[in-house]
């Protein structure tokens, strides 16, 4: 698509040579484009949301309950397995289990993020970031439902992040760069490779085991904790839980983030400019 | 100025979730002549091959042929949804599109919100969106079913909100399948009105259909498409030959 010299506030029209592609500049008018569609994409999440929980008395709230359910049963007995009290565990084990299952739901869905919008895809020359912003602009809409249960658990136990906890909103923007990174690369991939999806699932499943999430990483003793740097889902979960948490977060986290962050939109900004133009023949 | 020029494009389409190496064998060797391994010894279907055409200004351009001969993968290939793998393609003017009438609609949404969401999916501005909402509600004519979720309507009323949507542009290109021709009666004289407007209005129209009739009534010029080529392109009564006397 090529922005054209007609009159204003107008033309779409196709320019395309197939001896010189221009991948990157379509790439990046892609995403550009994408980005100013960004309403289009909030509203088809919040349709997506909608359609999902129709006719249901509590909606999305039915997450919340079933994730307060899963806290406090979850809380009793980790708390006692591990011999902590609770004042010391469940504010911990409710920030890492909701951030958690965000991170889990935004990569299983990042799966499906094109696929789910083959009948557009295919329909409609829209900017393909526009998928890729419902996907995560969704997750996002899901994941606040279950805010109010982070809150009400830190004002239980007294817990308050102070100062340092404004650090979480840096990490969760970081977060929301990776899903998005995430649902353009994922979902490309998952296109084109249709056994991706349920490999990422067991992924997925395993990480939730090997990532401090209902574990304390205190519990590792101290000579393996370098070894938590090199799990991605650690740093990402703790850019946002150590700051409300912890009080602030620690600098190789940060760093190590960061740089997963980096690897991970480089990979996947090289795959969306090389194979952009073939997604309408996989989905 | 609004023109389509089109240099040796392809098209073609991969077949990756085709499975067993033995059923790849067997559809090569069965060899509809189309389907052909490609250097990376993928099975890929031509759909296009190697179109040589341009459409100036003031034409309108039928596409016929068999099902499968390619007719709507050519407009979508004209409206950028796919890319060719070999050619160059290029579409000047501005757009407009009406190759599937349910694309985008959304199910469990109102007439109403559908046509709101219309409006975002084509970047309008807040009063454009407006403009597009008033003129929808008045020529669907659906009234208080705008407010009822598209799930419960006839097949008719869909058709209507649809077509409503799809014709609410003013497009310099206008890419036309021919699903237009389902709805009923009352509803297509009012239909053809309008489409009547829309194609008077661009400059270049490109129709896929199987009606003769209409390619002589609103078209110019004829391309036949077979297995993915132009087998036949000119003045319509040169490919269509004289019109057949009625009776």
């Amino acid at each position: 698509m090529d922005a054209h010299v007609t009159p204003p506030g107008t033309p779409v029209s196709v320019r395309f040579n197939a001896a010189d592609p221009q991948r990157l500049s379509r790439a990046l008018r892609d995403l550009r484009q994408g980005f100013a569609q960004r309403r289009l994409a909030g509203a088809l999440a919040w349709l997506d949301l909608r359609n999902r929980y129709r006719g249901s008395v509590l909606g999305p709230f039915w997450l919340t309950l079933s994730t307060a359910v899963m806290l406090a049963s979850l809380g009793l007995l980790y708390s006692t397995l591990f011999q902590m009290s609770l004042a010391e565990y469940l504010p911990w084990l409710a920030v890492s289990l909701i951030l958690w299952n965000m991170l889990a739901q935004m990569v299983t869905e990042a799966c499906t993020s094109l696929t789910s919008a083959e009948s557009i895809v295919r329909q409609m020359p829209l900017p393909f970031t526009v998928h890729a912003l419902r996907c995560v602009t969704r997750n996002a809409l899901v994941a606040a439902h279950n805010l109010p249960l982070v809150v009400i658990v830190l004002l239980i136990f007294g817990v308050l992040p102070g100062w340092s906890g404004l650090l979480a909103l840096p990490g969760l923007l970081l977060l929301a760069v990776n899903a998005l990174s995430a649902s353009l690369l994922l979902g490309m991939v998952c296109a084109r490779f249709r056994d991706i999806a349920p490999i990422v699932g067991s992924v997925m499943q395993i990480a939730f085991f090997m990532t401090p999430v209902i574990w304390k990483p205190q519990l590792l003793s101290p000579e393996y904790h370098w070894l938590l740097l090199l799990n991605p889902f650690y740093t990402l979960l703790e850019l946002v839980r150590g700051p409300l948490i912890e009080g602030g977060g620690n600098l190789a986290v940060w760093l190590t983030a960061i740089g997963y962050t980096v690897v991970h939109c480089a990979v996947g900004f090289a795959f969306f400019v090389r194979f952009r133009g073939r997604v309408a023949f996989w989905v | 100025m609004a023109h389509i020029i089109a240099r040796g494009v392809s098209i073609e389409f991969p077949l990756y979730h085709m499975g067993a190496r033995s059923l790849k064998k067997r559809l090569l060797a069965s060899s509809p002549l189309r389907m052909r391994s490609d250097d990376a010894n993928r099975v890929v279907v031509s759909a296009l091959r190697d179109l040589n055409f341009s459409i100036t200004r003031g034409e309108r351009v039928a596409l016929i042929g068999h099902n499968g001969a390619g007719k709507t993968t050519l407009l979508r290939t004209l409206a950028g949804i796919y890319e060719p793998v070999a050619g160059e393609l290029e579409v000047a003017g501005i757009i407009g599109q009406m190759i599937d009438p349910g694309a985008g609609l959304d199910m469990d949404a109102t007439g109403r919100e559908n046509i709101v969401l219309r409006g975002l999916y084509r970047g309008m501005g807040e009063r454009e969106a407006q403009l597009l909402a008033e003129e929808v509600a008045e020529f669907s004519g659906l009234g208080e079913f705008l407010d009822v979720p598209v799930r419960n309507y006839s097949s008719g009323m869909t058709v209507r909100l649809s077509f409503a949507m799809a014709t609410a542009i003013k497009p310099q290109v206008l890419l036309m399948d021919e699903w237009f021709l389902a709805g009923d009666a009352d509803f297509m004289a009012k239909a053809e009105q309008r489409l009547g407007r829309l194609v008077e209005g661009a400059d270049v129209l490109v129709l896929a259909t199987h009606e003769m009739g209409i390619v002589r009534r609103w078209c110019t010029r004829a391309m036949r498409l077979d297995a993915g080529r132009v087998v036949a392109d000119g003045p319509v009564e040169q490919i269509l030959g004289p019109e057949p006397v009625a009776g």
